[in-house]
Formats: structure tokens, C-alpha cells, sequence
């Protein structure tokens, strides 16, 4: 018996929605495996990993708090990716972000300014469009690939961050830790519930949702968009403009992960320091394909990711399982994923390889379509 | 520096550096010469770095532990193409769940592995020849897989440019259609592709962990994977150009790592920014000629190939 996969007449709609979900059930089943090679108790262990963090109130504010940065960067992200233009330096963006908003923020010191949370989400988002602008200017106007350029300056973004916090941003007073000073209270984000972490962040994440949705469902930028990632030639017959949708893209990624910066050092933060981020940046990437770019998928595909780094979290302190489990789960999803994606367009079938029927020349029906008419 | 003796350091150092981003290119460029784009180098070389790492504490022995760095990273590589040849998957997007995962799996297996010394892959000397002044050191006193990597570029120019296998593993990714018209299992020749792609960068994971470096940590390569992709570019797909691309990747890091030895007024964050700005520099120099892109990249180099069509 073989297992094969047979084309599809059109792309299952089903398969669309349910691949997510498959791939979340594989990978816990390759959790359970994982655990039990590492001699644990592969249950016990699943439940610490996906189901422990969720049962105090702590940890389902902790669930927002860490989803907050995740929705906003992979919504930006989404937004190029629909149009093929491949930003994965939203953590570079999301640095330079925090950079911006964080600057302002110590110039302002302990001064009491009403208007500086609001400079701060301005200046935040300024600087992720500032570090997105360059490889969307490189691409447009020297045909520089987007993702190498992107992810270059993710690094000089991080060594940029390193430089003013051990250098001109250093907290004088910080025991040479390089650190900023801690932000004056008018820089932070309040709370929205007493006593968590959960701040105003998490409604900018929702704003940013429903914001994104109307982009890219509701406007025919949106739409220009969507039709030059999915055949570019035909937007260009069109007249849709290639290098529009490489700067909205890039833009409104850079944009939304610069906002995710300010959050994190505005809200759970409240100061400068050389990790302000675990990598929310690359892990959005697979918020934005677990979610099936669109915005609701990823509000829901960016609590699933944030759960995983609770779990890494309580696995370590549980367990004594290092943390790094958190990133091989989060690789293994989108692996998962990424395979089950082929019963959108594929179904599986038992049996032996069947000969076609049908005699061989009216079989290739794609080939003369392609090149003809 | 003193005369002879200074430029000889560095210029080894120079070469050092330049190794780890010659294998990875090279082996990407025949991945991508045969149509596929892998961008998990990254993580494949991390993979393969802590394989080594790992075979090097466990057995002492520095063959076995090149060994299970190519084999490491060749199962990734194997994952990658189970993904993207066989289920057909995006592999942009394969590449980058590639990464992750080959970083977060490395990290993970490395944590046992922090901080422990190993006595690292030593450079090999020729009696009389290594201490030749100037040559004698950078052209006779390298470690072994410094020649490999010379050897390497050689044979995959050769094999690439000079016999049927090369014109074949082109041809498939020039147009695959045509080449399965004619019969070749393109399914097949891209999977060895992908695998020598993997187990080159396993070489270069390696090459960190033993040799560049001898020790373990976590996001050790620190984007020579992404740079060795850009290094393939930046040839225009070609196997000399690449050796010769990595040895000025080398010696842009070398230069900054002097500054920084020679206490120069820059803080070292900055002059760390130059081996990254150097490479857009380079990918915006080489790119902007679109025809010479277009011309030189494999027609089909991230196109999904569907053999019922």
C-alpha cells in the first residue's frame, strides 16, 4: 500500500482553516514524544508545557502581555507577506522602535508631560518605519533582496541598541550595568488590570487588528496587494504599482513592530536594555503563517505563540527543562504546518500509483494553457 | 605591526574568518544552482556546530565529530526537502522555519555543552615549507578544513562546469520542465543538492565549533549563515567568486576585530555593524545590475515543481 497525494480540483477552503490546528495537534503529539526520550512523564509534562500557565490569573495576564508584541509585529508582517515581499526584520524594526520611543522617553526624564506616551507611540513607530525604509528603498530602487537586507539590520539594529546602553544611554547611576536610567512614570503604559502586567499595550494590539483588517479586506490598496503577491504579472497589467506594495509592506511592517519596541519598554520594561526583546520579531513570522495572514488568525495564532514561551518558562521552573524547548516547539509548528499546508491542495489517497486511464495526449491540459491562448 | 610577521597573522586570520562563510556559500550555491532557495543555512550551521561540538566532548575524536556535523545538518537539510520538494511547500517560508528551528533545537541541545574547553582543530605544518616567511604560515600552516574548502570550490566549479552530472544539476534548475521532459528525476537531483547543501554548511557549523573557535555558544554563527546567502549573490552563482567573496568577508571582520584589538576610539557595537553593512553594500553593488542578476540566477531557483503538470 502507498500513501499518495492526489491532486485537487481547487484548493480545499476547509483545509485552510483546519492545517492550523493540525499542525498545533502534531506538535503537541512530537511534544509528548520529546518528553518521554528526555525521561519525563510525557503527560505530565505536555500539561506543565500547554495547560499550567493558563490556570492563574498571573499567567493568563502574562498570556496577554507576551501576545501583545507577537500580534503587533506578525499583522505588519502579514501585510508584506500577502504582496510577496518578505520583511523578516521585524525584529530589527521592533528594536529600533524601542530605541525611538525609549530616547524620548529618557530625554523627558521624570518630567510630568501629558503628551509624551502618545510622542512616545509616534516616535516608536517612526523609528520601525525608519529601519524598514531601507531595504524597501534598496529593493525598489537597486533590486536588493528585501530579506537579506532586512535581516542584516536586524543584527545592526541589536549592536546599535548595545552601543547607547553600554555607552551615551547608560544609567550613571546603574552600577556600570549597561542599562538606561528606569523611565519616569509619565513614559509608562498604565495598567489595565491592578497588580499584572497587563497594560494599555494589548488594546493597541486590538486596534492594530481591526486596522489591519480593513487594509487588507476593505481597501484596494489591500487588494492591489493581494493580487501582486498572487501573480504579479497580472498586477501589473493592471497597473498596480510593484514597488507600492514593497513600501506599504515594509512600511506597515516596520510601522507595527516599532510599535511592539515602544510597548515592551514602555509597558513590561520601562528602561533600556540590551535584550529587550526573546525574539518576538522571528517568532511573529510564524504567527503570521499560523494565523493564514489574516488578522483574526493571528490574534488567535499570537496567544498560542505567547503560551509557548510561558510553557518554556514552567517547564524550566517545573521540570529543569531549558528554555530552549520553547524555540524547537515553536520551529516544529510551523514545520508542521508548512506540511499539512499540502492538503489544501492535495488529498491523500491509499493505493497503489494508479495509470491514468485517459489516453496521454489528453492528459497535459496545464502545459499548452500556460504557454498558449 | 612588525614587517612580515604581522601581515602573515593577518592574513591567516583573514583566511580563518573567511572558511566558514566559504563552505556554507558553496554549498548553497549548488542547492540553489539545482532551483531551490534554502535560507536555513543559519540554522543548519548551527546544528551542525553543536553536533560537533557535542561528538568532540563525547568521543575526543575530531573526525567523528565532522562526521555527525554533516549528518546533523544534513537531516535538516533532508527535512527541508521532504517539505518544499516533496509536499511542495513555499520555501521562503521553509527556510525560515528551518532557521528557527535550527536555532532553538541548537540552543537546546548546546546547554549541557556551555563552557566546557576542547582541545580544537589544530593547523597542520609542513616541515620546512610552514616556515617559509610570509607564504609559510598562510599558504602551508592552515588547519585541514581550510584546504578542504579550497579543494571543495574546486571540485564543485569542476563538477558544475565540466561534466554531464554539473550540466544536469543546471539544467534542472534552469527549467525543470524541460528536464523532466527528457527524463531526469528532478525530484531526486534537487534532494542531493539539498543535501550537499546541508552537509556543507554542517562543515562550516563545524569549522566554528572546532576550529574558529574552539567551544560552544548558543547563536554562535551570528548571521554567517544569512551572509554565506548573500556571498552566492553577490558571485552571481559562481564557485570562484564565491571563494573570493568569503575572503573579503574575512577580511572586513579581521579588520574590524584589529581596530578593536588596537584600541581604537570606536566603540566596539559600531565596528561589529561593519561585517552586516558590508554585505548590503555588496548585495546593492551586485543587484543593481538587474540584468546581470537575471542573467546569472537559476531560472527556476525557488519555484515549486509539480511533476503532474
Amino acid at each position: 500500500m502507498w500513501l499518495r497525494l492526489e491532486p485537487r480540483p481547487e484548493r480545499s477552503r476547509v483545509m485552510v482553516y483546519l492545517t492550523p490546528l493540525v499542525a498545533a495537534g502534531l506538535t503537541a503529539v512530537a511534544g509528548l514524544i520529546l518528553f518521554a526520550a528526555l525521561g519525563h512523564d510525557p503527560g505530565h509534562a505536555l500539561y506543565v508545557f500547554f495547560v499550567a500557565p493558563l490556570t492563574s490569573s498571573f499567567g493568563l495576564s502574562e498570556l496577554f502581555v507576551k501576545a501583545t508584541p507577537l500580534v503587533l509585529c506578525a499583522l505588519g508582517l502579514a501585510v508584506g507577506f500577502r504582496g510577496n515581499v518578505w520583511n523578516i526584520g521585524a525584529e530589527g524594526q521592533l528594536i529600533l522602535g524601542a530605541i525611538f520611543a525609549g530616547g524620548l522617553a529618557l530625554w523627558a526624564g521624570d518630567a510630568d508631560l501629558p503628551w509624551l506616551l502618545p510622542a512616545m507611540v509616534g516616535a516608536g513607530m517612526l523609528g520601525g518605519m525608519a529601519w524598514a525604509a531601507i531595504p524597501a528603498l534598496l529593493r525598489t530602487r537597486f533590486n536588493a533582496n528585501e530579506i537579506l537586507v532586512s535581516l542584516m539590520l536586524t543584527y545592526v539594529a541589536g549592536l546599535l541598541l548595545g552601543y547607547l546602553v553600554h555607552g551615551p544611554w547608560r544609567d550613571p547611576g546603574g552600577f556600570n550595568f549597561p542599562e538606561s536610567a528606569l523611565f519616569g512614570d509619565s513614559a509608562l503604559l498604565p495598567a489595565l488590570v491592578e497588580g499584572t502586567r497587563l497594560h494599555v499595550g494589548a488594546l493597541f494590539a486590538l486596534a492594530a487588528v481591526g486596522a489591519v483588517w480593513v487594509l487588507l479586506m476593505h481597501s484596494f490598496i489591500g487588494f492591489q496587494v493581494k493580487v501582486i503577491g498572487m501573480a504579479p504579472r497580472a498586477g501589473g497589467y493592471a497597473g498596480f504599482s510593484q514597488a507600492r506594495v514593497v513600501w506599504l509592506g515594509l512600511l506597515s511592517g516596520g510601522a507595527l513592530a516599532g510599535l511592539a519596541g515602544m510597548v515592551e519598554v514602555s509597558g513590561p520594561i520601562g528602561q533600556l536594555h540590551p535584550q529587550i526583546s526573546p525574539g518576538y520579531g522571528f517568532t511573529a513570522i510564524i504567527v503570521a503563517f499560523l494565523g493564514r495572514l489574516h488578522p483574526l488568525g493571528i490574534l488567535l495564532a499570537g496567544l498560542f505563540m505567547a503560551l509557548t514561551y510561558l510553557g518554556g518558562d514552567t517547564l524550566q521552573i517545573e521540570l529543569g527543562l531549558p528554555r530552549a524547548v520553547t524555540g524547537v516547539f515553536q520551529g516544529l509548528i510551523l514545520f508542521f504546518l508548512l506540511a499539512s499546508d499540502v492538503l489544501i491542495h492535495y488529498r491523500l489517497r491509499l493505493g497503489p500509483v494508479r495509470v491514468p486511464t485517459a489516453p496521454p495526449g489528453s492528459r497535459p491540459q496545464a502545459q499548452p494553457a500556460q504557454s498558449g491562448e | 605591526m612588525e614587517g612580515w610577521e604581522g601581515l602573515a597573522a593577518l592574513l591567516v586570520a583573514m583566511i580563518r574568518a573567511a572558511t566558514p562563510l566559504a563552505l556554507a556559500a558553496i554549498g548553497e550555491l549548488v542547492t540553489e544552482k539545482s532551483g531551490v532557495l534554502n535560507l536555513g543555512v543559519e540554522g543548519m550551521m548551527l546544528v551542525g556546530a553543536v553536533a560537533a561540538f557535542a561528538t568532540a566532548v563525547a568521543t575526543g575524536s575530531l573526525v567523528l565529530a565532522l562526521l555527525a556535523a554533516m549528518i546533523a545538518a544534513m537531516l535538516m537539510a533532508g527535512l527541508f526537502g521532504v517539505l518544499t520538494l516533496s509536499l511542495m511547500s513555499n520555501q521562503v517560508a521553509t527556510g525560515l522555519a528551518l532557521t528557527i528551528f535550527g536555532v532553538g533545537l541548537s540552543a537546546f541541545i548546546g546547554k549541557d555543552f556551555i563552557g566546557i574547553p576542547i582541545a580544537g582543530l589544530g593547523s597542520v605544518s609542513i616541515p620546512g615549507l610552514s616556515d617559509l616567511p610570509l607564504v609559510g604560515p598562510v599558504l602551508f600552516g592552515q588547519d585541514p578544513l581550510v584546504y578542504a574548502s579550497l579543494a571543495l570550490a574546486a571540485g564543485v566549479s569542476w563538477v558544475l562546469y565540466r561534466t554531464r552530472a554539473g550540466l544536469v544539476v543546471r539544467a534542472v534548475g534552469e527549467n525543470h520542465h524541460a528536464a523532466h521532459a527528457i527524463g531526469y528525476p528532478v525530484i531526486g537531483i534537487r534532494y542531493l543538492c539539498v543535501l550537499f547543501g546541508g552537509a556543507m554548511s554542517g562543515l562550516a557549523g563545524a569549522y566554528l565549533s572546532l576550529a574558529y573557535t574552539p567551544m560552544w555558544v548558543e547563536n554562535m554563527t551570528a548571521g554567517r549563515g544569512w551572509i554565506a546567502l548573500a556571498l552566492v549573490v553577490f558571485a552571481t552563482w559562481k564557485p570562484g567568486r564565491v571563494l573570493l567573496g568569503a575572503y573579503l568577508f574575512g577580511g572586513v571582520t579581521i579588520v574590524q576585530l584589529h581596530a578593536q584589538g588596537m584600541g581604537l576610539e570606536v566603540s566596539s557595537h559600531i565596528l561589529s555593524m561593519l561585517p552586516y553593512l558590508a554585505t548590503i553594500l555588496v548585495l546593492v553593488l551586485i543587484s543593481r545590475d538587474r540584468v546581470k542578476i537575471r542573467l546569472n540566477a537559476p531560472a527556476c531557483i525557488g519555484r515549486v515543481f509539480r511533476p503532474e503538470h
